[in-house]
């Protein structure tokens, strides 16, 4: 079985080298087969692997590849932790990146028109991109599957890294090129917490190997205290605070979110893959993989269970007044890992992993059908030049009515599954008095109704309606290939039934037993799953349950966004007059990014040019040093043809003088008389 | 004592003699083809330094010992250990990719310019390879020479300050050094470096001791607020001079910590750790700051290279604090000491990268400014590939060389304290937004001008050197274990008799 293990994420990295380095000898034909055909191989054995740890033997697969370093005792290594939750992770990583990379095939099919005539970075920019996606998926297999912290960091800024490339990809544009630097130093502000973490963990847990470290944790390693911003805390406080710091980061939570909306300037293949279902995510998968930490530390708990929530309500409602079809998609993605984070700090590890993996699916259906649109439109992105596009792209129409129905928890459909149970588990921890837990649980519920309402916003203005579009669009308008349909449904498919299938044994059995660790005081998973019968009657109840009315919220979002965008749009032009004040709040998206500019990277830059001029310019050089050198020489003056006796001094004007000299004669007279 | 063959002294002498030879030769050609043959011969000699370096111990290998001036105990005594060795393999590496890189972009006496970095080459090897003390002064000042005159003859416009300010600056540290040496001399009665280990002065010569090495080396590497010679010099210096400078020159401050100060005088430096660790946390962060409003791209990566060096002393002295907070220091200081030396390796490989990568842009466009360029990618695509590369690792990113030593210094400081690591660790948002909007203004975005327009991509020569060094950064940032098993224990030795 080794060789399947290391074969997973190595297929992807050869494909990568052999797309990027020699991407212009293959062609765009050869590249694309090439690797294509590496993903499917760590796809293929990616399921096996699931097989095997799903059905069979939940021992996890742990050992190591290679030693990084070794110092003093400090063993740092690269290799591989595979249980439950890598297994899952793994296939739900290579699937939809196997479909992105098809789709991509159309996508970037006529990609030459962005670029620049005669550009040399447009010259192979398909293989190019081919060649960062299949980097992109081994970086995050190796981040899902390692077995340690550094690895684990490796992964984490490779895929950021990636990232930051694909964001920028269009490297012309002023928007792309702002956003991708945006973007990495946003997270480059959690990584610094992450950095700080693992710290932390390797000073009080002796070690950076998971194994190693959940060992020390059920030894009391993380019962240590300490006093830090005038608190007394524990390390396991500390440590779970400041990686989930880096999980807010990659995660994109609330305030280190401002990247993600940003990050749509990238071609939507990569939206789906990376800033929807697998990158963003990696902060999620931290905290489950961490959860023997997080029970230990009720604090970090409620504070994911603040951030989550904040991030799930506030910004959703962003996505309502967004008109670029993408920017909806990329707030309710901040809102949809907002609900995980909320179950993880409700103890309900699994659901949120759950909801990590039914989101995967359906918010990557809801970006490439975005796509689909976006092609069949001619590379145009705003919701107010579309309309009644049902007539034209009949199958993304029907995937993305899928993918909708799913996000906003259509009782049956998978996001259904894994939202209801993160609800119900918030209500019964702020029942159990986990600090936060109430406030949580408001913001997830109201959360619904903005979900359904900016979902079925979206889904209106562009396949209902008037068709808004210009004549000359419209006469070309038809869906894209079937490399572009093909992965709609084969990602609309799970997207309706995967949770009917597995929410049985993955949330309310112990599938993730292995992988995940509840502590014995608070199990909000097994009060739920003791009045859990069957996916069927679950989904029923939805109608009846007033302790919960998530489906009749989504209903009213549905029927809200079917009123002022169908029904009656003038009374929508009424509710904008009378909501102006909200309105412009959430157009400026609450100020983060004007207060970030204008606040830390212009602030940062003066002071620097303060530093510069100030002390560096004007202190140090002007005073300190030409100033002792214009001393010296008016002493000198002073004390002229009066010898001063020192041996050194003399030695000092001979070396010198002699150097002088010696650079005079060989480099000639004219250059110092110019200088 | 010469039993076997005198590796050591055939690394120094070879291009010191070599370059004295280039000097004689009227043919450009020839002179370059004779450079490029004795830099890959000594390169290629000093690999038996890697092969034939016995791990696993502390003690001096290749040790020749010749007495040299009898009458004040002075010998030609040579010998490297896991701290030198590495520095040395750095030197003869980097020396070959000068020595290409400059290969048709000199046009103005190109055999005395090859001769001045082959001498340079001899001399730094020396200035490694030294276990006398005297004959590493000897070394140590001989470096200016030929740095003088790279600037002085090849360099920029305002080449005359910028020597004259690079000269003072390290010549005033150096005699500070020259005087505590002689009196450790007479101290110790021998000039032997490791004799002088064993010295046990009182606290206060330990103090003045420290402090005349403290101008010499931190002139060196440099630590703010000797630091402003350095941009300076840069802005002037042709780029094989500024690589040279960066990669190696600034390595001779460190390792002068890691030869003297640490070991002769460790009460001292245990006593003052607290200024060597604020001089770092400073240059980290105020000289990052200083690096993010850089207009010339050589200044901006010149004070990036500050900052860089910052990570190396925090390594080096920290490890005091880390000893006095953890009941089991080892591991904390080890990493830390460790990183600190790591990262002399990589900022040699990720400087001199860099440094070409300018060297580069200047060759085409004769110009340093970031506002000269913009949309680089659209015509030099390749080149904007290895930029990117080498801007990545210069920010920090696991898997290039930049991260390991970072990485290990900021997880021993956090067991020296959490705000040593959280104020280091500021270089992670620091470095990559200097670094990465320099890039994002030069490489990215669209054709700035007709001149950008114009640019051909790199060439072979460039490919090779470039290549050579992304290999390195990689290579190092994928792997740095054999390095760590080199160094390890001479620092572990270091470490033990510096806070016993």
């Amino acid at each position: 079985m080794d060789i399947v293990y290391l074969l997973i994420p190595l297929a992807p990295l050869l494909g990568a080298i052999a797309t990027g380095l020699f991407g212009g000898r293959l062609g765009w034909r050869l590249a694309h087969r090439v690797a294509i055909g590496a993903v499917a191989i760590a796809t293929v054995l990616s399921f096996v692997v699931l097989w095997v740890h799903g059905l069979g033997d939940p021992a996890p697969y742990n050992k190591t590849l290679y030693q990084w370093l070794s110092i003093a005792g400090v063993d740092l290594e690269i290799g591989f932790l595979v249980d439950r939750l890598s297994a899952m992770m793994m296939a739900v990583v290579t699937f939809v990146s196997l479909m992105v990379h098809i789709y991509t095939i159309g996508y970037m099919a006529d990609d030459h028109h962005n670029w620049p005539e005669g550009s040399g970075a447009g010259k192979n920019a398909y293989q190019r991109f081919f060649a960062y996606i299949n980097l992109f998926t081994f970086a995050m297999l190796m981040l899902v599957m390692a077995n340690n912290f550094l690895q684990l960091f490796f992964g984490w800024e490779a895929v950021g890294l990636v990232s930051y490339l694909l964001i920028g990809f269009w490297l012309n544009r002023p928007t792309a090129i702002f956003a991708n630097l945006k973007a990495f130093l946003v997270n480059r502000v959690g990584d610094l917490g992450f950095l700080l973490g693992i710290g932390t963990v390797l000073a009080y847990f002796g070690s950076l190997d998971y194994a190693a470290v959940f060992e020390s944790i059920e030894a009391g390693g993380g019962e240590a205290t300490l006093t830090l911003f005038g608190t007394e805390m524990t390390a396991a406080t500390l440590a779970a605070v400041l990686l989930f710091v880096g999980a807010m980061g990659k995660s994109a939570q609330v305030p280190l979110h401002v990247w993600l909306p940003d990050s749509m300037e990238g071609p939507t293949p990569i939206s789906a893959l990376i800033h929807a279902a697998t990158m963003v995510t990696a902060g999620i998968f931290l905290v489950a993989r961490m959860s023997p930490l997080y029970e230990l530390s009720t604090p970090a708990q409620s504070l994911i269970l603040v951030i989550g929530g904040i991030t799930a309500l506030f910004m959703g409602l962003v996505g309502l007044v967004q008109n670029d079809i993408k920017r909806v998609i990329a707030y309710s993605t901040l809102s949809q890992l907002g609900y995980m984070f909320v179950a993880l700090g409700a103890s309900a590890h699994a659901a949120g992993v759950y909801h990590l993996m039914t989101h995967a699916f359906f918010k990557a259906l809801l970006f490439l059908g975005a796509g689909s649109v976006i092609i069949a439109l001619h590379h145009r992105q705003d919701m107010r030049e579309m309309g009644g596009l049902r007539r034209y792209l009949p199958v993304t129409y029907w995937t993305m009515l899928i993918g909708s129905l799913a996000l906003i928890g259509t009782p049956f459909f998978a996001g259904f599954y894994s939202k209801d149970v993160i609800i119900e588990a918030v209500g019964l921890a702020a029942e159990h008095g986990r600090p936060g837990a109430g406030f949580a649980w408001f913001c997830v519920l109201a959360g619904v109704f903005v979900t359904a309402a900016y979902s079925f916003r979206l889904f209106f203005l562009v396949f209902h309606g008037q068709e808004r579009m210009d004549a000359h669009t419209r006469e070309h308008l038809h869906e894209p290939g079937w490399v572009v349909t093909v992965p709609l449904v084969l990602l609309a498919i799970p997207s309706a039934l995967i949770g009917l299938v597995t929410v049985g044994p993955m949330v309310m059995g112990d599938w993730f037993a292995g992988s995940l660790t509840v502590g014995e005081q608070f199990q909000p998973l097994h009060h739920i799953a003791e009045h859990y019968h069957g996916p069927v009657s679950f989904a029923v109840h939805a109608f009846y349950n007033w302790g919960n009315p998530a489906f009749y919220l989504a209903a009213a979002g549905v029927f809200v966004a079917w009123l002022l965008y169908i029904r009656r749009p003038e009374w929508l032009v009424l509710v904008r007059e009378r909501l102006s004040w909200p309105r412009l709040v959430l157009e400026y998206k609450y100020g983060f990014d004007e207060m970030y500019t204008g606040g830390f990277a212009a602030g940062g830059r003066g002071v620097g040019r303060a530093l510069w001029r100030g002390a560096d310019g004007w202190l140090i050089d002007g005073i300190l040093v030409n100033g002792t050198a214009r001393t010296v020489g008016r002493i000198a003056a002073g004390i002229r043809g009066v010898q001063s006796g020192y041996l050194f001094h003399y030695a000092f004007a001979m070396i010198l003088g002699l150097l002088v000299l010696l650079t005079l004669f060989v480099g000639g007279w004219q250059g110092w008389w110019q200088a | 004592m010469v039993e076997q063959t005198p590796l050591l002294s055939l690394l120094i002498w070879l291009p010191i003699i070599g370059g004295a030879a280039l000097l004689l030769m009227r043919s450009a050609d020839w002179a370059r083809w004779a450079a490029l043959g004795v830099s890959v011969a000594v390169f290629l000699l000093s690999l038996f330094l890697w092969t034939g370096f016995e791990g696993g111990t502390a003690a001096m290998q290749f040790v020749e010992r010749v007495p040299w001036i009898e009458s004040f105990d002075i010998d030609y005594h040579l010998g490297v250990d896991g701290i030198s060795m590495p520095l040395m393999i750095l030197t003869t590496f980097t020396t070959v990719l000068v020595v290409i890189a400059g290969w048709d972009v000199i046009r103005y006496k190109p055999a005395a310019y090859y001769a001045a970095f082959l001498i340079m080459e001899g001399v730094m090897l020396g200035v490694f390879a030294a276990l006398d003390a005297i004959l590493f002064y000897m070394f140590f000042e001989a470096t200016l020479i030929p740095m003088f005159l790279i600037i002085g003859i090849w360099g920029g416009p305002a080449r005359v300050y910028a020597t004259i300010k690079f000269f003072i600056y390290t010549f005033l540290g150096s005699v500070m050094m020259l005087v505590a040496l002689i009196y450790l001399g007479y101290q110790a009665g021998s000039f032997v470096i490791t004799d002088l280990h064993d010295l046990e002065l009182p606290l206060a010569s330990q103090v003045l001791v420290f402090l005349a090495f403290l101008i010499a080396f931190a002139v060196k590497v440099p630590m703010w607020p000797v630091h402003t010679w350095l941009p300076d010099a840069h802005v002037e210096a042709p780029t094989g001079g500024s690589v040279i400078l960066a990669a190696l020159m600034l390595k001779i401050g460190g390792y002068g910590f890691l030869r003297f100060s640490l070991p002769i005088v460790p009460e001292a430096s245990a006593q003052l750790d607290w200024l060597l660790i604020g001089l770092s946390l400073v240059a980290i962060v105020y000289v990052g700051l200083v690096a993010m409003v850089q207009d010339d791209m050589k200044k901006l990566i010149a004070y990036s290279s500050i900052a860089h060096m910052g990570f190396v002393t925090l390594g080096y002295f920290i490890i005091f604090r880390v000893v006095a907070s953890q009941a089991e220091p080892e591991a904390g200081a080890m990493l830390a000491l460790t990183g600190g030396a790591v990262q002399m390796i990589s900022h040699g490989f990720v400087s001199a990268a860099l440094f070409l990568c300018v060297g580069v842009l200047y060759d085409r466009l004769h110009s340093r400014r970031i506002d000269a360029y913009g949309g680089v990618a659209h015509r030099m695509p390749v080149f904007a590939g290895f930029f990117v590369l080498f801007a990545m690792a210069n920010a920090g990113l696991p898997g290039t060389s930049g991260f390991v030593g970072e990485f290990m210094v900021i997880l021993g400081s956090f067991q020296a304290g959490f705000w040593y690591a959280a104020i280091a660790g500021l270089t992670l948002i620091l470095g990559a937004a200097y670094t990465l909007w320099m890039i994002k203004r030069v490489v990215y975005g669209e054709v700035a001008n007709e001149e950008v327009a114009a640019l051909a991509d790199v060439n072979g020569r460039e490919r090779l050197v470039l290549g050579a060094l992304a290999v390195a950064v990689i290579g190092l940032g994928v792997w740095p274990g054999p390095l760590i098993d080199v160094m390890a224990p001479s620092l572990e030795q270091l470490f033990e008799s510096a806070t016993a």
